[in-house]
C-alpha cells in the first residue's frame, strides 16, 4: 500500500494501509503514543482503498478490506477516512480474533480488578468507560472486552475511545483538547469523536485483571439498580459477544467461568456524575 | 405399541452450568448454547445410564433426586418432547 502504519494496542497489533496520505495522518495523531508491534509482526491488517481505481481522485470514497472483510460494506467518503481504519479495526477484531473471547463492552481496573459494562448502542458504556478512566480508574478498552480463553483474566484493548454526539461535550469538559481527534460530523451514528487514552491506560496495556463486577448501564432513566440473574447475564453476554459461537466449548467455558465468579446488576441513571456514583458504590459493595 | 425410548449423547459431549438454579448446556456436537430449568439437567444425567421410556426414566429421577415439586409421568414426557425439539435427546 502507498501509505502505512502500525502499531500494538494491548494484545493485538495492527497494521493500516491506506491509499491516501490524509486517514493515516488523522490516525498516526491519535495513536502516537502507542508502541511498535512487538516482534514486528502484525495480527491484522485493514486496508483502505478506492472502490473503483479512478476514485481515488475522483469523488473519493474508502472501501474497507482487510484480511476479514464484509462484502455488503458500503464505502465512506474520503473525510470520514479515520472513521473508516477505525471500523476496519473493529471488523478484523469481530470476525478475525480467536485467543480471547470478544465481548462488545468497556472496561476500567481498579485495584487489579476489572468492571466490565455492556449494553446496547446508546446505553453509555463508552462515556463511562472514558470518565471513570480521568477519575482514578485505569481504561482498560472502550469498546471490546477481551477475556483471556486459557486464566478468565481481562485484557486490556485500549484503543482511542469513539466518543458520540453527548458524550463528546461531556468530555471535552474533562479532558485536554491535544487528545481529541477531528469531529467526524454527518455519520450514521451523527458526530464522532475520538479521544486518545491517558498515559495510565497506554502504560497499563499489557497489565490483565481480574473481572470482579460486571455492570449493564442505560442512559436516560430514572436511578435505579436492578438485581439481574445469572441465567440472563450468560445469555445477554453470549449476544454481546461477536467470537461466541465460533469459540465452541472454551468460549462456553470461559464465559460460564465469568458469569459464576462476578456479581453484577443493571443500573439506570440519568446523568454521567449519578452513573459514577453508582458504579463507585457497587464496587465498593463487590470488593 | 411400545412406549418410545429416547438417549442421550454421552457425558463428554454436554457440558453442564447450573447458574442461579437455571442451568446453561453447551451441546457439542451441534455447537448449540441452551438455558434449561429442573428437572431438564437430570432428565439429561438420567439418560446416560442407558435407553428409557417416559416411566422408566421416572423411575430413575424419583431414585436419585428429591424435586421440590411433585414430578409425574407427564412432566417428563413434557420435558423429553422439548429437549428431543432442541436436540439433546432422541428416540432409541
Amino acid at each position: 500500500m502507498r501509505h502505512q502504519l502500525a502499531f500494538q494496542v494491548g494484545p493485538v497489533a495492527f497494521r493500516i494501509g491506506s491509499a491516501w496520505r490524509a486517514p493515516l495522518d488523522a490516525l498516526a495523531s491519535l495513536y502516537a503514543a502507542y508502541p511498535a508491534p512487538e516482534g514486528g509482526i502484525c495480527d491484522f491488517t485493514v486496508r483502505l482503498e478506492p472502490e473503483k481505481p479512478w476514485r481515488r481522485w475522483l469523488r473519493p470514497s474508502v472501501a474497507i478490506h482487510g484480511d476479514y472483510i464484509l462484502p455488503d460494506a458500503a464505502p465512506l467518503p474520503l473525510a470520514m477516512g479515520l472513521l473508516a481504519a477505525e471500523m476496519g479495526m473493529n471488523l478484523q477484531m469481530a470476525l478475525g480474533q480467536k485467543r480471547f473471547l470478544l465481548l462488545h463492552a468497556s472496561s476500567a481496573e481498579k485495584d487489579g480488578r476489572a468492571l466490565i459494562m455492556t449494553g446496547e448502542s446508546g446505553a453509555g458504556k463508552s462515556t463511562l468507560a472514558a470518565l471513570l478512566g480521568e477519575r482514578g480508574w485505569r481504561l482498560m478498552g472502550d469498546e471490546f472486552a477481551l477475556l483471556d480463553l486459557d486464566d478468565g483474566r481481562l485484557r486490556p484493548f485500549p484503543r482511542a475511545i469513539s466518543l458520540k454526539n453527548g458524550a463528546i461535550r461531556v468530555m471535552e469538559s474533562e479532558v485536554a483538547a491535544d487528545r481529541f481527534g477531528p469531529a467526524l460530523e454527518g455519520t450514521p451514528k451523527g458526530t464522532i469523536r475520538h479521544l486518545r487514552p491517558n498515559q495510565a491506560a497506554l502504560a497499563g496495556m499489557g497489565d490483565s485483571a481480574k473481572p470482579a463486577l460486571i455492570l449493564f448501564p442505560r442512559f436516560g432513566e430514572a436511578e435505579a439498580v436492578r438485581p439481574v440473574g445469572q441465567a440472563e447475564i450468560f445469555m445477554r453476554l453470549t449476544q454481546a459477544s461477536t467470537n461466541y459461537v465460533s469459540l465452541g466449548r472454551a468460549g462456553f467455558d470461559a464465559l460460564a467461568g465469568l458469569v459464576g465468579s462476578c456479581p453484577s446488576a443493571a443500573i439506570d441513571y440519568p446523568d454521567t456524575d449519578t452513573a459514577v456514583g453508582l458504579v463507585e458504590d457497587l464496587w465498593r459493595e463487590a470488593a | 405399541m411400545a412406549a418410545p425410548r429416547y438417549i442421550a449423547d454421552p457425558e463428554g459431549a454436554l457440558a453442564c452450568v447450573a447458574l442461579d438454579g437455571l442451568s446453561v448446556l453447551f451441546h457439542a456436537p451441534s455447537g448449540m448454547t441452551h438455558i434449561v430449568a429442573p428437572p431438564a439437567p437430570e432428565i439429561l444425567a438420567a439418560l446416560r445410564e442407558g435407553p428409557a421410556d417416559v416411566a422408566e426414566l421416572l423411575a430413575r429421577l424419583q431414585a436419585h433426586y428429591d424435586f421440590e415439586d411433585e414430578i409425574g409421568n407427564d412432566v417428563v414426557a413434557a420435558r423429553l418432547d422439548e429437549l428431543e425439539q432442541a436436540g439433546l435427546v432422541r428416540r432409541a
